[in-house]
């Protein structure tokens, strides 16, 4: 948990450090170029198995895909021995007491996206209820939206207002706040919402909601990286991380955890302070691992179906 | 002052596009008088990987089409590879053949694929059936493709094998994974050309060049691969695959007595080597009283 009774000097956020585009993208092509040979990349995609929070955000949701999404969750591939499980179901609030039943106590949190997803575009009471709703239901965690909006209008301490305001209800559950970095536009934009989010309290930061493309990519991982170690070197204070979106290689979760080991070390090597928001990624890890298990090219007809 | 030739690099052919072999490896096959033909890709099992997966993707298309269309899109390979003979001609005479081979080997491989194109709408008709059972049901069995089918193509003959091993595969609807003639592979890379321009959407058929000793064991063991096609006698390869082909069950087919020039490699059987037969039951109002047998 944690502590919420520090206070620091909010920054003016004009002010926020202003991102080399150039530097940035030819920095984060340098971490999909290390040789991680096998054992490592084993121990790689059970690391990324374990930091997913399996997602489903459709308009067609029932709880039997729920409940069949939690089951998953349990049973990523009962074939192969000591496998870990993922780390949260991340699902719509209406949907968190399905999800909080069907997993029991098997340790997986239940996230709910919360305050008007994906659009954000709704009055502060009815965002605050939403959020009220999902924590009283039981989710462990909230994943709620910037008004993007606003942010755009240049109206930062609108944003600010609004993500200290939902943290305020979210009680004991983690807040994870998504920039949604498609609709920014800017490196420098993202690294000012970074800036923001985690100065009016937020536990993660997250891209994307994963209905706007582009979604989470390398160089805007980084950029919200790098915003999280400056924020921790300023005040001690960790945050974590999630990419969602456009994740659904085992190769490419690879090259995350290199750029997230290079960038914030050992200290954030874990699913309590980073996350891969997917749905289809699982079982791609599933089949590179099954494939280092034996020797053969995996087919998606021997996994589950998402 | 003579002019210098511009030779051509012979790539390999995955999902439809034109890679060099992701290892970076390449090879010198030569003919019978020592001249080196081309420096060709030896492919890894990486390659593979990409094509299956590339087969993969375009099945569900390919495999949606219509017969009917099926059939038209052979037929359009035939009519590029027509208008591409003397380059054939030419190739499959630097790789050993005499002239009058050549040519006969390039007419004979359009000819068979104007033979395979006819196939694809009516095979259905012949070897699906309509079937008497004792209940009310409406019973039928039709042919549907078995998925994704790697290729060891023959390596004699290397276009013409090529082409009369390929064709009733993807005529069925199946995708493929292709590896060429090891020794002759000129005229396989070209040929991926001429289906590259035939409205054959990519990945349906993928060409590799390499060392069949080498990639045949993930030819055979991919578990996304339903059926392979073994053209050599090499008992050992045989038997190699069929042990492999058992992780998933695939079909292991060995057409090593076909003689690619004569009329026995013109029949439908060999479309319904890679099908399967799906049998419907439809309940329908009780018949009895007809005494059709229904």
């Amino acid at each position: 948990m944690v502590a919420t009774n520090t206070t620091h000097t909010i920054p003016d956020f004009s002010l926020s450090a202003r991102i080399d585009q150039v530097g940035v993208e030819e920095r984060a092509k340098r971490f999909t170029a290390r040789s991680i040979k096998a054992e490592t990349k084993v121990n790689g995609l059970k690391l990324a198995l374990n930091m997913i929070d399996l997602t489903t955000l459709e308009g067609k949701d029932t709880d039997g895909k729920v409940k069949q999404l939690c089951y998953k969750a349990q049973h990523l591939h009962d074939t192969y021995p000591g496998l870990p499980t993922v780390a949260a179901i991340c699902v719509y609030p209406s949907m968190v007491a399905v999800a909080k039943k069907a997993l029991g106590n098997s340790g997986i949190k239940v996230a709910a996206v919360a305050t008007a997803f994906s659009s954000g575009q709704e009055t502060k009471s009815v965002k605050i209820s939403d959020t009220k709703f999902a924590v009283a239901q039981g989710a462990d965690e909230i994943d709620m939206v910037i008004s993007r909006g606003k942010f755009l209008q240049g109206e930062y301490n609108f944003v600010f207002d609004e993500i200290a305001a939902i943290k305020e209800v979210c009680g004991t559950a983690r807040l994870k706040v998504i920039l949604e970095t498609g609709e920014l536009g800017t490196y420098d934009k993202v690294r000012k919402a970074s800036d923001i989010a985690m100065y009016a309290g937020a536990d993660f930061i997250k891209t994307s909601t994963g209905k706007i493309v582009p979604a989470a990519t390398m160089p805007v991982t980084l950029v919200m990286l790098e915003a999280i170690r400056d924020f921790y070197y300023k005040t001690g204070k960790k945050i974590a991380m999630k990419p969602a979106g456009g994740i659904s290689k085992s190769k490419l979760a690879l090259h995350y955890l290199v750029m997230l080991q290079e960038t914030l070390g050992n200290g954030w090597m874990n699913n309590e302070w980073f996350r891969f928001g997917a749905s289809s990624l699982a079982n791609d890890v599933l089949m590179q691992l099954e494939k280092e298990r034996t020797g053969v090219y995996q087919s998606a007809n021997y996994f589950s179906i998402d | 002052m003579k002019r210098l030739e511009v030779l051509k690099t012979y790539k390999i052919y995955i999902g439809g596009q034109f890679p060099r072999t992701e290892s970076g490896r390449y090879y010198t096959p030569k003919n019978k008088s020592g001249e080196v033909l081309a420096n060709v890709c030896l492919s890894s099992r990486k390659d593979v990987r990409e094509a299956v997966s590339a087969a993969r993707a375009a099945f569900g298309g390919w495999s949606a089409k219509p017969a009917f269309n099926r059939g038209q899109i052979l037929y359009r390979i035939a009519e590029v590879l027509e208008g591409r003979k003397a380059q054939f001609i030419n190739e499959l005479m630097k790789q050993d053949a005499s002239s009058a081979q050549a040519e006969a080997e390039v007419s004979l491989s359009i000819d068979r694929l104007i033979y395979f194109a006819g196939w694809c709408d009516k095979f259905q008709q012949v070897f699906g059936s309509v079937n008497p059972v004792a209940s009310s049901h409406f019973n039928f069995s039709v042919p549907e493709p078995t998925g994704v089918v790697s290729i060891v193509a023959p390596q004699e003959n290397s276009l013409l094998g090529l082409v009369s091993v390929m064709a009733p595969v993807i005529a069925g609807g199946n995708t493929c994974i292709i590896l060429a003639s090891e020794m002759k592979p000129l005229c396989s890379v070209t040929f991926a050309e001429v289906i590259h321009a035939s409205d054959v959407s990519g990945g349906v058929v993928n060409i590799l060049t390499g060392n069949p000793n080498e990639l045949v064991k993930y030819l055979a063991d991919h578990m996304d691969i339903n059926a392979i096609i073994y053209c050599e006698k090499d008992a050992a390869t045989q038997q190699i695959i069929q042990e492999k082909s058992s992780l998933n069950v695939k079909r292991a087919i060995f057409y090593d007595s076909i003689n690619w020039k004569k009329e026995e490699a013109e029949n439908p059987y060999l479309i319904m080597d890679t099908q399967e037969i799906k049998t419907t039951w439809h309940p329908i109002e009780n018949i009895g009283g007809a005494k059709s047998g229904y």
